[in-house]
């Protein structure tokens, strides 16, 4: 297909201006309200559930409770472990415990406020480590460890003789997808079915939990994807869509639900909050002979995918770095505290933010510098894992490096050439002076997995039919914001031959995409489109063939015509389709992986990618502010098929990473969450967000339909221990624990 | 719920008097995040934006003296004319949200939530500003320290109206500045605002974010004006160390969920001295 091809997206325009569907603005004739009663506590026993007040509401069309959920009373995405209303025990803040339909959103609240739940408070269950410990009783019939994985690799024994160690914590991160959950479900005539509306990552697997806890088979719930504004892990799981659902067919009437920003925290999982320990053993001059690590990531109360959020950290607990003996203890654990589960990065930004604190660490006791420690290590193609697996990507470690280091640095002294003080730290606030900031260059190197883990198949169909010179593609690809379906025309475009590319509405009527997450849907559905248009351009080469007497192996695209490689023939695309209609399904597998054995050994990931930033940032000293100037980032993209779109998930990624680095945290006092809100959950602003210097490394890599990498997580992993090392170096203090808070930095 | 839109100060003051528990509306930019967020019920509103009275402000050069209406906003206020008769206002009104909100958001509305990390309420504290109030019955005007009473809590009785506030405009260097964990859009953790005023030589400190209501700085106030050189704007950096410590003492912080007591104290000197510093740039 065209490289560098800069197509612009289909929704971008209606985006721009406003005129796109977001889910939230769905609708329906004659549709109800749905909105949902919560747990105030973190943990307690439901002893009586009064819905009759609710009920004398005039305008209220329906009550549920746990009662009332036909089918399974649990869903989850790894194991089926979080109850559709909480019946028995609540165990977080938030937790559902009832909906109600009704006309109006004013009447919805006066019913959920009608709903007299009686709790008996229990001992919420609030340190992670108490988990691990087994000195808390369980807070769930599972237990409250939901894994916990080793991996140990070569010589146990190996002891320095250089040796450094530290303590990482990270706070717990939000998404802040600006379009909040929003759903509209239509029930069908019978009651037998439904059809659901939704801003999801993954149609069918909400479809399989849906219709699982509906008592339906697959088919009677239907999916169709509501406009999604963003999504990074949030929409992986169940959230309102079974209560939509639930609701619409009781009343037998459309019903639409949609979260509030206050509950959207409460009602979507979390990035983990994460402590680690890690151990560097390492030669004198610094190269890596063991690690030691021992991770526990708080789940909060239910699995979600905590399991495979784990494996992630454990499995690249070594970082982009050659390291044969290792180490390492995993746990994820259950706790009353929210939820955790998908957020970009999966586990490897927590395991960054440890193995490059560890590089600087290693590198100041060898006397060497944060860029040649890290060269000295990188690995490369054919190198392995601490499981075992061998690197069979491109692997062009050492080359992000050089190339991040040979971006230039900011040319802007502190505060910039006109000593505009909105550019020093505290920006608006006017609370620095150039005299009182001190700036520093921090590294961050990462790899990354891509694609989904342990032996799961998670495959990716598309449909595509040319008819009369457009190619009409279907797929289930959930478009979040990443731009899909900018790269689907794009290689419908170049495949086929076509000018025109119809995407066809994104829903349950064709096979599975798999989500949109783990950097997969460019490889994934890229794959399954790429492939779908070329049994396409197959069986069109054959029909060419067949009129013009011209063998189809000698036919090929050349720009919108085919033409025949070894002769004259030049027929139009649009000529040679006229009148026919050729359609073909394509699914896209990739490789299969194994799970981890006992000893965390075992190909368990489907293929890496790799990144390196550069942060460079001014630090008030005495306030404890930050301005993060710059980042400069080599990225290992494979191929870029859309620069504009590449370029554009890397300083999103970096705005997440920055944020993580010194602002975004959600505040929890015993369970509760006190900053809810944009008020108080600070992302960063134009103000905050730094230059970006961007270096593309395109080394196509075989393995990959289209020879492109995923490239959303990487920029948001390691650009966090880039700025922290950045933070470290202005001050000489140690930092250990993301977000940097002012008082972590001057008191 | 029902919205009453006066046309006048008078219609104003008499939708009042007939609902003096009424809700009064202006730019919205607290209201409506409370009522959006389902925080709040509210049955009577009276909503100001039309009320052009409110709307205005007028420089009394004889006076020395500026008023600015209700209405006024803070996109208003950080632009010129107000910018250059009271920097430190509009330095305050520029650390107010987005553009969106400064748009929306009036000085008056500050006045009404008095919350203690209101941006505007130090400068006006420093300043010496005083509230204009004014009901059905007639109006009275109220120093500012008595106007604010508590967290979210004023002077204003019910069916009175905050119509505006009166700042003197004053000779010596002013300055704002506001710590929070972000660049800009963000809520004060801690703020101070320093006035001077070159013909009594008086420095005035107060501090925003770090009491239950703004503070001022007796002691601070008294021990800068003994100690600074208004003719050479020159303060030792001894004295500036003892300023700083004075302005700390005067804090009565707490822990939140945005900071905490310990560093809002520290952050509140920190200011204090920079800004005593940007005064009087020469030791």
């Amino acid at each position: 297909m065209a490289a560098s091809a800069t197509a612009s997206r289909p929704d971008g325009v209606a985006k721009v201006q406003g005129t796109f569907a977001f889910s939230s603005d769905l609708t329906a004739d004659g549709f109800l309200w749905g909105a949902t009663l919560r747990s105030p506590h973190p943990h307690a026993r439901i002893t009586g559930i009064d819905v009759s007040g609710a009920w004398r509401i005039p305008g209220v069309e329906a009550v549920v409770t746990a009662a009332d959920v036909p089918g399974k009373a649990t869903y989850g995405l790894i194991s089926s472990d979080q109850p559709v209303f909480a019946s028995d025990v609540v165990r977080y803040v938030g937790e559902p415990v009832a909906a109600v339909a009704a006309d109006h959103p004013d009447t919805c609240r006066r019913a959920l406020a009608a709903i007299v739940v009686e709790y008996e408070l229990l001992a919420p269950l609030v340190d992670p480590q108490r988990a691990v410990d087994g000195t808390h009783p369980s807070i769930h019939p599972d237990g409250n460890v939901v894994r916990h994985q080793r991996i140990v690799r070569g010589d146990q024994t190996i002891d320095g003789p250089v040796v450094v160690e530290g303590t990482y914590h990270l706070g717990m991160q939000d998404q802040a997808f600006l379009g909040l959950e929003a759903a509209l479900a239509v029930p069908d005539s019978g009651g037998d079915g439904v059809e659901l509306f939704v801003a999801t990552q993954w149609l069918h697997e909400d479809q399989k939990q849906i219709a699982a806890c509906l008592g339906f088979p697959a088919h009677k719930v239907r999916l169709t994807l509501g406009g999604v504004g963003g999504a990074f892990g949030a929409r992986e799981d169940i959230s309102l869509q079974v209560h939509t659902c639930l609701l619409a067919l009781r009343t037998g009437r459309p019903v639409r639900m949609a979260y509030s920003r206050e509950e959207s925290f409460l009602g979507h999982v979390h990035r983990h909050p994460c402590t680690i320990w890690m151990r560097h053993h390492a030669e004198l001059d610094g190269r890596i002979r063991r690690i030691e690590a021992r991770f526990v990531f708080d789940g909060g109360a239910y699995a979600s995918t905590s399991s495979a959020v784990l494996i992630n950290a454990v499995t690249h607990a070594q970082g982009p770095y050659k390291c044969d003996n290792a180490t390492v203890d995993g746990w994820a654990v259950r706790t009353n505290n929210p939820p955790c589960g998908a957020m970009r990065g999966f586990g490897v930004v927590q395991a960054c933010f440890a193995h490059e604190g560890q590089m600087d660490r290693l590198a100041a006791a060898v006397g060497s510098d944060p860029v040649s420690i890290r060269l000295l290590n990188a690995m490369q193609t054919g190198d392995h894992l601490i499981t075992g697996q061998v690197i069979q990507n491109v692997a062009p470690v050492a080359r992000c490096i050089q190339e991040t280091a040979a971006l230039p640095l900011p040319d802007q002294p502190v505060g910039g050439h006109d000593a505009n003080p909105l550019r020093l730290p505290g920006g608006s606030g006017l609370t620095a002076d150039v005299g009182h900031v001190r700036r520093g260059i921090g590294w961050g190197v990462a790899i990354k997995n891509l694609m989904y883990s342990e032996a799961f198949d998670d495959y990716s169909t598309a449909r595509v039919r040319l008819a009369d010179g457009v190619a009409f593609v279907k797929f289930a690809t959930s478009e979040v914001g990443q731009g899909f379906v900018t790269i689907a025309g794009q290689i419908a475009r170049s495949v086929l031959g076509v000018d025109e590319v119809v995407l066809e509405p994104i829903d349950t009527t064709i096979g599975s995409a798999g989500s949109t997450s783990a950097s997969r849907q460019t490889w994934m559905s890229g794959g399954a489109v790429d492939g779908a248009c070329r049994l396409v351009r197959e069986r069109l080469f054959e029909r060419v063939g067949t009129a013009h007497g011209v063998d189809p192996l000698r036919l090929a695209i050349d720009g919108s015509d085919v033409v025949d490689t070894g002769g004259t023939l030049r027929v139009p695309v649009g000529l040679a389709s006229a009148g026919v209609v050729i359609e073909q399904t394509f699914e896209h597998h990739h490789r299969p992986t194994e799970d981890l054995d006992e000893m965390g050994q075992g190909n368990c990931h489907t293929a890496f990618a790799f990144v390196a930033h550069r942060a460079v940032v001014d630090v008030d000293l005495e306030l404890g502010l930050v301005k993060v100037v710059q980042i400069a980032t080599a990225q290992d993209v494979g191929r870029a098929l859309n620069p504009l779109s590449v370029v554009g998930q890397i300083e999103g990624g970096i705005a997440q990473g920055v944020g993580l680095a010194v602002m975004e945290e959600i505040i929890q006092e015993g369970g509760h969450v006190r900053n809810a809100s944009f008020t108080d959950y600070l992302l960063p602003t134009f103000l905050d967000m730094p230059d970006v210097v961007i270096s593309l490394i395109e080394e196509p890599d075989p393995m990959a339909p289209l020879g492109a990498k995923g490239v959303g997580e990487p920029p948001t992993i390691s650009s966090t221990p880039a700025v922290v090392a950045a933070i470290r170096d202005a001050l000489g203090k140690d930092l250990w624990r993301v977000p940097v808070r002012p008082a972590d930095i001057c008191l | 719920m029902s919205v009453i839109v006066p046309a006048s100060l008078n219609d104003a003051l008499q939708a009042l008097a007939r609902s003096p528990h009424a809700t009064l509306l202006a730019g919205g930019t607290d209201l409506m995040v409370e009522l959006n967020g389902g925080h709040r019920q509210v049955s009577e509103v009276v909503a100001l934006a039309r009320v052009a009275e409110l709307r205005t402000w007028h420089h009394d050069p004889v006076a020395g003296v500026l008023h600015i209406g209700a209405g006024v906003t803070y996109a208003e206020i950080a632009d010129e004319p107000i910018a250059s008769w009271v920097p430190a206002l509009a330095q305050a009104a520029r650390t107010v949200g987005s553009p969106q909100i400064r748009h929306a958001a009036t000085i008056g509305g500050n006045l009404g939530t008095c919350s203690p990390a209101g941006d505007g309420l130090p400068v006006l504290a420093a300043l010496d500003a005083t509230v204009h109030l004014a009901s059905a019955a007639g109006a009275r005007d109220l120093p500012l320290a008595e106007f604010m009473v508590a967290p979210k809590r004023t002077a204003r009785l019910p069916g009175e109206l905050i119509t505006g506030v009166t700042v003197p405009v004053l000779g010596g260097w002013q300055g704002y500045s506001k710590v929070g964990v972000r660049n800009a859009m963000v809520i004060a953790v801690a703020s101070v605002a320093l006035v001077t005023d070159t013909v009594t030589e008086s420095v005035r400190l107060a501090l925003g974010s770090v009491g239950p209501t703004v503070l001022r700085c007796p002691d601070a106030e008294r021990f800068a004006r003994e100690h600074v050189d208004f003719e050479h704007r020159r303060v030792a950096a001894e004295a500036l160390q003892r300023f700083v410590e004075l302005a700390r003492d005067e804090a009565r912080p707490i822990d939140d969920h945005r900071s905490t007591a310990a560093y809002r104290r520290h952050a509140v000197g920190v200011l204090a001295g920079r800004l005593l510093r940007r005064a009087f740039p020469n030791e």
